[in-house]
Order: C-alpha cells, then structure tokens, then sequence
C-alpha cells in the first residue's frame, strides 16, 4: 500500500516547509529586536522599524506561523496515520493551508503599521480575526471529521490533544477577540476595565496551555513513542495527564495580573492552580521521557531523537519555574522584568521549537520518502540549538533577578535607591550575551532549512522500510 | 450559606469526585487491553502497509 496515496500528504508537506520558513522569518525579527535593545539606533528611525510594532511581528510569526504551521501539519499527519484514513476533505485541507498563509501575511502586512489592538497575542484587527476564525472553523471540521470516520476503534492520545487544542483556542479566539469596529482598522474590546484585562490573560494564558503546551504535547504523544520505535511508557497516564492538563490550565490565567485591580481572591484562585498545574505537567514530561526507558542507547545514534528528548526537558524545566513565578511573592519580584522573557524563551525555544524541529526533521522521510541528506547537520542544529538557548535563558534571568532587586530597592528614607536609566545600563552586557543566544539559534535555523532543501533538491534516497530503523 | 456558595462547593466536590473516577477507570482492569491496543496505534498502520504489500522477504 502506498502511503502517499491513501493518505492526504499535500497539505501536511506544505505546512512543513512552512514551519521551516516561518521559523527563520520570526526568529529573524526577533535577533532584530534583541540587537535594537542593545544598539537602538538599528530602528534607523523609520517608525515601521522601531521595537515596539516588530515585538508584535515576531511574536505572532513564531507562535501563529512557525508554531501554528507545526501544529497544522503534525496534527494533520497524526490523525490520518493513527485513525487510518485519509482527510475527509483535500479541498477543505487546502483551504486551511492558504487561509492559514493569508492569515499570517496580513499579521506581517499590518502589524509594522501600527494596526493594533494592543492586546498581547491577540493584537490582530478584527478583519483578520474573522479570517482566523473561519480558518479555523474549517480547520476543526477537517479534524474532528477525520476522527469521525476513523477505521480504528480507538482514538489515540494525541488526536485527544490535538482536538482539545483545537476546540479550546476556537473558544479563546472568539471570545477574546469580541469588539465594537468603528473602522475597518480600528475597533475597542467590548469588555470594560479589570473584566477585559481578565479576558485578555484567561486567553492568554490559555494560548500557552492549549495552542503551545497541549498541541505540543500531541506531537510528543505520536512522534516520540515513533522515533523510538516503542509504545508510550505509560497509557493510563496519559489518559490522566489530558484530563487534569485541561482542567486545570482553564483557571491559571490571573496570575498575570498579580497585584492589580483584579480581585484578590481572583488572584489567589489564579495562583493555587498554577502550582496545581505542577503535577499534569511533570506527569506529561516523565511520561514522555520514560518511554525511552530500556532504549537509552538511542540517544547516542539518533539527533532526532535527542531533539524531543530535550525538549521535553526543557518543557520540565519551564513548567517547574512557571508555578514558582505565579506564587505571588516571587512574581512580586519577577514581574515586568527580563526573569519573564527567560521562562517564557525557555518554554518556547526549549520546548515548542525544540519538539517542532525534531517532528520536522521526522516528518520530512515519511512525506518525501527519502533520506534527510546529512544527519550530520542534524547534530550541529541540536548543538546550536542547545547552546542558543542556554545563553539566552541564564542571560535573562540574571538580568531579571538583578530588575527586580535594583527596582525594589528603597533608601532609609523611602526614595527609590536606583532610577530607571540606571537599572537600564547594567543590562547591556546581558542583553549582548541574550542576542548571541537568539542569533545563534537562529544559524541552526538556517542549517536546518539548507539541509532540508539539500534533500528535497537531491536525487531521490527511497527509505528502505517506513519504520524507523532501529539504531 | 447561600446558593452561590453551594453551587460552588458542590461543583469543586463534583470535580475532585470525577477525577477520582477517571484515575480509577485508567487504572481498572478493564481499561488496560484498550489501553494497550491504543498504545499500538502510532504503529499500527506501518503492519497493515507491511501486510498488504507483497513481501516475498517474509
């Protein structure tokens, strides 16, 4: 049987090498910005180019399109392999795809002008936000309607994630976007006051446990258990790990909004299920790592595989730090400081684009049915990667501690010890050492997508089995 | 108590309850060949292609 042509590989190629694309693009906008904040003069003074209207631009480039187009295309592929049968619709998939890239055009077109709505990750105007939900919209039934007529008794774990990320953004995007147009540029939030800034961080946060941590973790449930050629370690865990990952996330939101006028109970209940997430969270990580348990060797031979086993460690790693950052008194000093920047590059480098890399480079064979060209340069990405990250994570949380602690600082007679300007100059040798970061995972960016053109472009390597070969 | 407040107490008992039950039905008996045959998904269609393709090697 010929796997390309039962299932619908089209559009799950295209979403793949735009991941590839949008990857570099946003990760680009960001080295810019990371260089503006050391050398500001890199704005040239043109008002498209200043920090302020590209922050947004990379931010939606790498959540919506690198993060977004992953997602499209693993949760396209999963559901057709593990219900075993092609998309209900080519023309629906098709669709989705373009719609998707028009979406993301228009985000790049009107976001360096000023059109805003200023709320974060959602500062996209309504026009575009009901293309983002029609999209989405068809989006939903091409999955749920694979599901339906699945030719399996079973729906696997993944697609269970998938879907709820599905579901769930559909709902946050909806609700979250609801606004008065008065131009077709401009338009205001219907919800007044502390209600609106309670909105904006119940979807907020709900954009990073469903589109960012519970749409990873499909990936993680499908592609880690398939590159090491063995089961998930634990099943009923993972039945458990959905349940309480989506019943939990729904509430964590106001602990972005410690210490404002939301209620102080509102507050507190934000914070308690933060430090609740802790136990989904970690259930999810060791589930994922132990199914290499027995299989350790692997590691050693297998890049791929490293790239998702790391990952998952940072996602450990980032999932411990963020329930410690929501306790108040901690977020009293991390807030509004660069401590926030290092967690949130630690989950999204670490994890999301650590786990999207890795599902690439395993996608790429199954879609082509051919051999990457250089497992070599797999190597090198996962060292850049690596090491990227590590300097941009240590930089912004030496550079945040030392925000909070020179911010909160107060002399015998109440005056602040350091004005803004001051706290500002110690950071530049952090904010240095935080672009090389960027700058260097962006490289491996690069490598990435000359070794994926290298295959694509080279002769044709069929794979010998469709199974991963062992070692 | 008013009935907000009960609302609210019995839907956090009504939760912890259907959480109990939901680790109970993972971990019955019952639940693991399901389980098991879940598991085996990510694989499943790769024996079907092997099958259905001639394999003179098997």
């Amino acid at each position: 049987m010929d796997a390309a042509a039962t299932y619908n590989y089209t559009v799950v190629r295209q979403f793949t090498i735009m991941t590839v694309v949008w990857g570099i693009v946003g990760m680009a906008v960001g080295v810019l910005i990371a260089a503006q904040l050391v050398w500001p003069a890199l704005n040239f003074d043109v008002p498209f180019l200043t920090y302020s209207r590209l922050r947004p631009l990379h931010t939606n480039a790498v959540i919506f399109a690198f993060g977004g187009c992953a997602l499209f295309a693993t949760s396209l592929y999963v559901v057709q392999r593990t219900c075993q049968t092609r998309l209900i619709s080519d023309g629906l998939a098709a669709f989705v795809f373009w719609g998707w890239q028009l979406v993301i055009v228009l985000a790049a077109l009107t976001l360096p002008f000023g059109i805003t709505t200023s709320k974060e990750y959602a500062e996209l105007e309504w026009p575009i936000d009901i293309l983002i939900a029609v999209v989405w919209v068809a989006y939903a039934i091409l999955f749920f309607g694979t599901l339906v007529k699945r030719r399996t008794p079973h729906i696997y774990v993944a697609n269970w994630f998938y879907g709820a990320f599905i579901l769930t953004v559909a709902i946050l995007h909806i609700v979250n976007s609801a606004a008065l147009p008065v131009s077709l540029t401009k338009s205001y939030s219907v919800y007044p006051g502390a209600i609106d800034a309670m909105v904006q961080w119940w979807y907020g946060h709900n954009a990073v446990g469903f589109f960012l941590t519970a749409g990873f973790l499909g990936m993680m449930y499908y592609f880690v258990p398939k590159q090491a050629g063995r089961p998930v370690y634990s099943y009923r865990l993972s039945v458990v790990h959905f349940w309480a990952l989506i019943s939990l996330y729904m509430w964590a939101g106001p602990h972005h909004l410690h210490y404002t006028a939301l209620p102080d109970w509102t507050q507190s209940l934000g914070m308690l299920f933060s430090l609740m997430l802790l136990a989904p969270s970690w259930g999810g990580m060791i589930n994922g790592i132990m199914t290499l348990s027995g299989a350790w060797h692997k590691l050693r031979t297998d890049p791929i595989l490293r790239f998702m086993i790391v990952s998952l460690s940072f996602y450990g790693m980032s999932t411990f730090e963020g329930p410690m950052m929501s306790i108040k008194t901690v977020n009293a000093l991390s807030h509004y400081t660069d401590w926030t920047i290092g967690h949130v590059h630690s989950g999204a480098l670490g994890w999301v684009a650590l786990v999207s890399i890795g599902c690439v480079y395993a996608l790429i064979p199954a879609l082509f049915n051919r051999q990457i060209w250089s497992t070599r340069l797999i190597e090198v990405h996962f060292w850049t990667s690596t090491i990227g990250i590590v300097l941009y994570i240590a930089s912004m949380w030496i550079a945040g501690v030392m925000q909070g602690l020179m911010w909160r600082a107060v002399n015998e007679d109440g005056t602040l010890t350091y004005s803004f300007v001051e706290v500002l100059a110690r950071m530049y040798p952090y904010y240095e050492v935080r672009f090389l970061g960027g700058l260097v995972f962006l490289l491996g960016m690069v490598v990435m997508a000359w070794n994926v053109w290298k295959t694509l472009s080279g002769a044709e390597k069929p794979v010998a089995a469709t199974a991963p070969q062992a070692a | 108590m008013d009935l907000l407040t009960t609302i609210r107490s019995v839907f956090t008992v009504l939760m912890f309850v259907s959480f109990v039950g939901i680790v109970l039905w993972a971990w019955s008996a019952r639940s693991r060949r399901r389980f098991d045959e879940a598991a085996a998904l990510p694989f499943a269609d790769e024996e079907r292609a092997r099958a259905s393709s001639a394999a003179p090697r098997r």
